[in-house]
């Protein structure tokens, strides 16, 4: 089963990382803290059926299918950077729907001002779940102008293949200018809310990951610098590369967070 | 049956160990040579080398323990136990500025001086420096055997510090770095609960 989708001018003509690193080197503790547990204990997930239910402050709430919020005709290519907070990056080529497509398929109400994303609890298929490292569900969280940015996407896909499970089948949220943990992985819930929603590190640990936690090399985090970060797949002598502020996505989205000290919120 | 185990250990020639410890190594540059490490190789060995002097820490730790407890002796081998850390823990300090830091001086000064673990694992690395200058017999005779065993208490308080070092840069609790605190406490408890050899320990005169 192929899955394609059409060239995108915001994809980086950066080489992307092998669909091998992508897919044997991820943070998904819902399947293991190390970095090869998910790919060694995914299988085990049922990704179909699958439904994601969508409620809060919208017009048409209900339980949408993957192929209800990213048709196969809609999807596009987007070859992003991805930047972990553990400061080593990789390049992707997800197959997705920008977020802002989803969104209006269900019609955010006047009141709405963030959008919630959860993912799904079953410890019987997800082996990490059965320790309560963190407090399941892992919970991500966008304001609604980030989630509506043609650069936030919903991917169902990468390297022309369905998502594979440890890297957030069947469906998964990618924010290329944040750090990794705000792409929340295998969603079923979305919730339109008036609140800022609490997300899971920032929960588990609020002076280390806040709610934005947009790439920014002047911020550290409180146990490691940010200003560099290693590239993935470079070798054992590829060294650093600086890191750019927004993950290099400034031009498109520096505006939405003009005036906020970007220190605080962080 | 102590004395059977005891005389058996006697006959393995030092030089044994410094094989054994070498296997680690052995194997990591097997691993470096055949593509065994994985998608992120600079990671895998930094924290294979550092997991590997922590092992050998702990294994020093045991020595004195394990003779008051049992009467097992491995005095002969503690000192290459002890050098054979350090030469971990040094490589394991190579691979992170070389490799994981790719040699930015700056940024690493200023790491050490931010950030808690950094300053811990490098504190504890330095506190073995002169232990492992000093392991040789050169040494003891030098400083003289009280000056030699205080200086070498030093890993009492360097192998908690690394032990911590691991702990500390995880983002979530996670089991094996909290089983090894544990462990190193432990092993440095027992010094003070036990401080001299358990009565069945001593041969029983005939």
């Amino acid at each position: 089963q192929t899955v394609t989708g059409r060239p995108s001018p915001l994809s980086t003509d950066q080489t992307p990382n092998t669909f091998e690193e992508i897919t044997n080197y991820n943070n998904f503790y819902e399947f293991g803290t190390g970095k090869e547990d998910p790919a060694r204990n995914a299988h085990t997930l049922t990704t179909d059926p699958w439904a994601v239910q969508i409620d809060g402050l919208v017009d048409r709430p209900g339980s949408y299918g993957v192929e209800d919020l990213a048709p196969d005709n809609a999807l596009e290519e987007r070859i992003y950077r991805l930047r972990c907070v553990e400061a080593w990056s990789m390049v992707i080529p997800w197959i997705g729907v920008p977020l802002a497509s989803v969104l209006a398929k269900v019609g955010p109400q006047p009141g709405a001002k963030y959008v919630q994303f959860e993912t799904l609890v079953r410890p019987e298929e997800m082996v990490g779940q059965r320790r309560a490292i963190l407090d399941w569900p892992y919970v991500e969280g966008l304001r609604l102008d980030e989630a509506m940015h043609p650069l936030t996407i919903l991917a169902t896909g990468l390297y022309d293949q369905p998502m594979p499970n440890q890297n957030g089948a069947p469906i998964r949220l990618v924010v290329p200018w944040k750090y990794g943990f705000k792409s929340i992985k295998s969603i079923v819930r979305i919730t339109l809310t008036d609140r800022e929603p609490v997300n899971t590190w920032k929960q588990l640990q609020a002076s280390e990951y806040g709610f934005y936690a947009n790439v920014n090399p002047e911020v550290d985090h409180p146990r490691w610098s940010q200003a560099t970060h290693r590239v993935i797949g470079a070798g054992l002598f590829g060294g650093r590369e600086e890191t750019q502020m927004f993950n290099g996505y400034g031009d498109q989205v520096a505006s939405m967070y003009a005036g906020m000290d970007l220190r605080v919120n962080y | 049956m102590l004395r059977m185990v005891n005389d058996s250990l006697r006959r393995v020639p030092v030089p044994m160990v410094w094989l054994l410890g070498a296997l680690p190594f052995a194997l990591l540059l097997w691993d470096i040579f055949t593509g065994g490490l994985g998608v992120d190789p600079v990671q895998e060995v930094e924290h294979r080398l550092g997991r590997t002097a922590l092992y050998f820490l702990a294994g020093g730790l045991a020595v004195t323990p394990l003779l008051r407890l049992t009467g097992i002796s491995l005095m002969r081998f503690r000192r290459a136990i002890g050098v054979l850390c350090f030469a971990y823990a040094a490589a394991h300090v190579l691979a992170w500025v070389v490799m994981d830091m790719g040699l930015l001086w700056g940024q690493m000064g200023r790491d050490i001086i931010k950030r808690p673990y950094l300053l811990f694992g490098m504190g504890a690395f330095v506190m073995m420096l002169p232990l492992a200058v000093t392991s040789n017999n050169l040494s003891i005779r030098k400083l003289g055997g009280v000056a030699w065993r205080r200086l070498h208490k030093l890993v009492y308080l360097a192998a908690p510090l690394a032990a911590l070092h691991w702990l500390w840069t995880v983002k979530v609790n996670e089991l094996t770095p909290v089983f090894w605190v544990v462990a190193i406490l432990a092993l440095l408890s027992l010094r003070l609960v036990v401080k001299r050899p358990m009565p069945w320990t001593r041969p029983r005169r005939a």
